[in-house]
Order: C-alpha cells, then sequence, then structure tokens
C-alpha cells in the first residue's frame, strides 16, 4: 500500500510570495525520507504540498506535478480532500480533538470515509493503537479525553489517528518538537517500525534525529531572506552526512551555519 | 532553529538594598488602597441586590396575602377588582412559548450565520454582514414592536393559513385567518431580536477554533462541513450555549415589541397562531399605567416569577456546560 512519490518542478506561493521554487525529487516506497535546512528554507511548506495542505491557507497556490505512483494528486479534477485521505500528516505539536476520547479520536478519520460496524471500528483502533505504541498505555482508558494524556502519549495518538485510515504515505512535520528526549525517542522507534508499512517524509529541525531515523535526506536552503527556498541535494543520509557533494550542505551538517 | 546567543549579555542590576528595606510586603499604601476599593464594591453590589429582592418580595408578599385566586393557577389577572383575583398561569405559558418560539427559530439561523461569515463567506464580504448583524442589535425594540404590528402582522397570515392547511389537525398549528397578534408572531419578531446577539456570540467563539485542530480534521480528509462538525462546533458548544441563554433573557423579559405585536387574553389557548395570550413584561408594561398600588404589588409579584424562570433557565445551561467540561476545548 505504500507508494512512490514522485515530485517535479514544484512551486508554492502565498499570496505574491514565492516561498519554494522547481523542486523535483523522489521518494522511494517503504522508506524514510527526512528534510533538514534552516528556518523559512520552505520545508514545512514542501511537506504540505504533498497534501494538498498548503492551498488551505488563504491565497496560498502550487505549480507544478506531484505523482503518487501514476497519479498526479494536482491533475485537474483531483479532489484536495480525496488526496488527504491518502496521505496522512502528523504535525508540529500533539493536536488530538480535545472533544473525543481516545477511542473516538483513532476512529475519526475512518468514520469520515463510511460506516462500520462497531467491532470492525474496535479491531481498527486497537491495531492503530499498537502500531502507535500506545495500546499498552491507553487499553484501560479508551474512553477519558485524548487531551488528557502526556504529550509523547498525545503525539502518538495522533499517529495512530493517522495510521487508522491505512494511508499510503505519511507525512511527518517535526512530530518530537514539542516533546521531551523519551518521547522522542519513543516516536523515533515508531517511525522505524511504520516504514516497513508506509512511505513516510519528515521534517525536522534535528540533524541527530535525520541521521537515526532516516534512509534519505533532503536538504534545502534558500540565498538570502526573502528568496524561494530550494532543494539543494537529495542524497543516502549517510552520504549526506559523512561525504555530501555540496559544500552548503557539509557546511550546515557539520553546524557551520544555520 | 534555536534562539541566537546574545552578544552581550546585560548583567542584572545588584539587588537594591534600599527597595528591600522598604518593602512591607502586602501593606503597601497602593495594594491596601485597590484591595479595599474592590471589597468595597464587591459588598455594594450584594447589598443593592439584597435590597432590592428584600423590596420586591415584600412588596409581593403585601399583594399576594390578599389574592382572591390561586396565583399559580388562576387565567385572568384583576389585581384592581375587588376583590383582587390574578394569576400567572397565562404570563408564564406565554413568555415560555414566544420564548421558546424564538429560540427555535433564532438560535439555527445565528449559529449558520456564525459559521458563513466565519468559515464560508469571502473575506470582503464576511465583514459588510458582521456589520448589519450588529445593526440589527441597535435597533430599539419599540421599533421592533412597530414593525411587528404594522408589517409582520398582516404578512404572516398567509403563512399561518398554509401551516393551518396541512399541520392545522395538530391544534397547536390551527389559525382562523383573523389578524394573528398571537405568540407565533411574538416569537418570531423576538427570534429578529435576539438574533444579531447569537450571531456575535457564536462568531467569535468560532472564530477561535485553534488553527491547529481545524488542520488535524483537514489532514484526515475532512471535507469544509466535517472540519465545522469534528472541530469547530465541538470547540463552540458552550459558547453557542452562553450566547442563547443572553439571547433567551432578553426574549424572557422583552417588554416594548411584545406589548406591540401581542393582543393579550386570558386565555390559555395551545392554538398558537391564533391571536390572544400574554407574557409577564408585556402584562407588567401594559397593566402598570392604570394600576393602583395593590395592582403595582400584584406586578411586581409577576416580575420575581419572571426573575426565578431567568435563573432556572441560567443555571440550567451551566450545569450543561459544566457536565463535558473535561471534553471542552479549554484545556487543548
Amino acid at each position: 500500500m505504500a507508494k512512490r512519490i514522485d515530485i517535479s518542478g514544484l512551486t508554492a506561493y502565498y499570496g505574491d510570495f514565492k516561498a519554494i521554487e522547481d523542486i523535483s525529487m523522489a521518494v522511494e516506497p517503504r522508506s524514510v525520507t527526512a528534510f533538514i535546512g534552516p528556518s523559512g528554507c520552505g520545508k514545512s511548506t514542501f511537506l504540505r504540498t504533498i497534501n494538498r495542505m498548503h492551498e488551505v491557507i488563504p491565497g496560498a497556490r502550487v505549480e507544478g506535478k506531484v505523482m503518487l505512483d501514476d497519479e498526479n494528486l494536482y491533475g485537474t479534477g483531483v479532489d484536495p480532500v480525496s488526496v488527504r485521505r491518502v496521505v496522512g500528516m502528523v504535525f508540529q505539536r500533539p493536536n488530538p480533538f480535545p472533544t473525543m476520547s481516545v477511542y473516538e479520536n483513532v476512529a475519526a478519520g475512518l468514520k469520515l470515509n463510511g460506516r462500520y460496524k462497531k467491532s470492525e471500528l474496535d479491531d481498527v483502533v486497537e491495531k492503530s493503537l499498537r502500531g502507535a505504541n500506545l495500546w499498552n498505555e491507553v487499553k484501560d482508558r479508551l474512553n477519558r479525553p485524548g487531551s488528557g494524556l502526556s504529550g509523547g502519549q498525545q503525539q502518538r495518538l495522533c499517529i495512530a489517528r493517522a495510521i487508522a485510515v491505512e494511508p499510503q504515505v505519511l507525512l511527518m512535520d517535526e512530530p518530537c518538537s514539542a516533546l521531551d528526549p523519551i518521547s522522542t525517542l519513543a516516536i523515533e522507534d515508531l517511525i522505524g517500525d511504520l516504514k516497513t508499512r508506509f512511505t513516510i517524509v519528515i521534517v525536522t529541525h534535528n540533524m541527530q534525529q535525520a541521521a537515526r531515523v532516516s534512509d534519505r535526506t533532503a536538504f534545502f536552503n534558500l540565498s538570502a531572506v526573502g528568496e524561494p527556498g530550494r532543494l539543494i541535494e537529495l542524497d543516502d543520509t549517510d552520504k549526506i552526512f559523512s561525504n555530501p557533494s555540496v559544500q552548503a550542505t557539509e557546511d550546515y551538517v557539520s553546524g557551520r551555519f544555520g | 532553529m534555536t534562539a541566537p546567543p546574545t552578544d552581550k549579555e546585560t548583567p542584572a542590576p545588584p539587588p537594591s538594598q534600599v527597595l528591600l528595606s522598604d518593602a512591607k510586603g502586602s501593606t503597601r499604601r497602593g495594594d491596601k488602597i485597590f484591595s479595599g476599593l474592590s471589597k468595597g464594591s464587591g459588598i455594594t453590589l450584594l447589598l443593592i441586590m439584597a435590597a432590592i429582592a428584600a423590596f420586591l418580595a415584600y412588596r409581593a408578599s403585601i399583594a399576594l396575602a390578599d389574592n382572591e385566586g390561586n396565583f399559580l393557577t388562576t387565567f385572568e389577572w384583576d389585581a384592581n377588582s375587588i376583590p383582587p383575583k390574578f394569576g400567572i398561569a397565562v404570563l408564564a405559558f406565554g413568555t415560555v412559548v414566544s420564548s421558546v418560539v424564538a429560540m427555535v427559530i433564532a438560535v439555527p439561523i445565528a449559529v449558520g450565520i456564525a459559521l458563513f461569515i466565519t468559515h464560508y463567506a469571502p473575506r470582503r464580504l464576511a465583514a459588510p454582514i458582521a456589520y448589519v448583524i450588529d445593526l440589527l442589535a441597535a435597533v430599539p425594540s419599540i421599533v421592533y414592536g412597530l414593525w411587528g404590528a404594522l408589517f409582520l402582522v398582516p404578512h404572516l397570515v398567509g403563512t399561518y393559513e398554509w401551516l393551518d392547511r396541512y399541520l392545522g389537525w395538530t391544534v397547536v398549528l390551527s389559525f382562523d385567518g383573523t389578524a394573528p397578534r398571537s405568540l407565533m408572531t411574538a416569537g418570531i419578531l423576538l427570534a429578529v431580536m435576539i438574533l444579531p446577539i447569537i450571531t456575535n456570540v457564536s462568531r467569535e467563539v468560532f472564530a477561535q477554533t485553534p488553527r491547529l485542530q481545524e488542520e488535524a480534521a483537514l489532514a484526515l480528509g475532512a471535507t469544509r462541513w466535517e472540519v465545522i462538525r469534528m472541530t469547530v462546533l465541538p470547540f463552540g458548544r458552550s459558547g453557542v450555549i452562553s450566547a442563547s441563554m443572553l439571547g433567551l433573557g432578553r426574549a424572557l423579559g422583552e417588554t416594548m415589541a411584545v406589548a406591540t405585536v401581542l393582543s393579550p387574553s386570558a386565555l390559555l389557548s395551545a392554538e398558537i397562531l391564533q391571536a390572544g395570550g400574554g407574557t409577564f413584561a408585556q402584562n407588567i408594561a401594559a397593566s402598570f399605567g392604570e394600576s393602583g398600588q395593590f395592582g403595582r404589588d400584584a406586578l411586581i409579584a409577576s416580575g420575581l416569577v419572571l426573575f426565578v424562570i431567568t435563573l432556572v433557565v441560567n443555571g440550567a445551561a451551566r450545569l450543561i456546560i459544566a457536565r463535558r467540561k473535561e471534553y471542552s476545548g479549554a484545556n487543548a
């Protein structure tokens, strides 16, 4: 069910401001690709173009192609709502629905997609929570509010919610930036498990994290403030961190700027 | 990234010995004056409330002692006849019915307008709509009353006849074609009057839905309506209830507009399209001028009942809000 992503000539705007320019890359199925780069280089913007979340901001628009196997997500007649049902997303800060219980949070995406029997829902909720390494911690309080969990648990709840609908791709926008080191480790372990089933793209500010979890790493940069961000280099993670082919990448990963 | 290190750290000013020795904790003069003032205001408010309540209760008790009828079940309001005979049955019924009609009409429309302004309308359309709604709130109630009596009453005849044709068998919605200066008409008028306040408060609450919540729903593949159902409405729920209570408070107590459209009668009738009935506030406005001392005391007694109804309604609303507090957006 994991699919290959093929992006070509992608440019994204906020109103008149060009945030990212002419980005092309391919992401292999069942792999983890990390996006790194200084703040404001457009890596989150780029991530949000992959599930068409960029355009929900008033005035924002996208040019270019995002192919999911053979289908262009920006093709005419493609409904962004159905795109988001196959490309799941986890956000920077945990955002479980505060008015829903743990159970309802995980089942929320399924309920959007149609009617399920209670027993089917039960199965999917348990499977997703197990998949997010959260089942043992919450199985006795499935009917308690999701917002009552700790930050790390909430983020894993959000991951469970995203994988419950069996997406093709899982996008993660700095999923650990609001978490403590132990919760971060739990999420990183989880990413390692999830990549056997999903194509994962993760934005991170933490280069050690990128080195730990990803197979491939993309480095983004911008030439100056106000200029659009660009993809500088995409390669195997080992190569990016040991022997990158572009000088700017080496400067960044070795901490010489940014 | 992490915050850039500041070039030079400003050294903290050395602790001032003078300041420390001058400090007297909570006994500083400014603190004392302010705490005295705020305490005084609080106590004054309570005293005024208590004085009003005691005055009303005392006057009401005078009237109630000489009432020949049963205050709760008597239909007529003949407080100035001898012996006086008055009861609130018709007034309580009319007040509740007209307010319920107003709420049933106004709340869904207000929530709809608020959602339209916050989530559907293009920005340059949203602001003018919000402004017009605000204007509606500024119209004096007597103007609404005149509009109700001169426009609404004659123009509702057709609608009521239509209702009677299809739903007349329910008795509640039967209608004989005479001028509908009725509880239903009063309720419709009240709905227009309470629409702005409910819309405005709901709009404020909906606009505060955390962006992160809405994006969570969007990222799951929710349509715009599903986003509203999953995040905006649950988040705004208690706010909409509070807004409705504000509106209900106005509907229950509205005087001039109702007095202008209603033709009062001492009949308690389930046919709410038909002229007749009365409300507490309308009855006070209509009877106060021609009442003697005793009649006024009787009206005060009816006002106290309205006060109690309002309290009960507010209490119920608070209970509803408190019941699901831990699920509210507040701890998001």
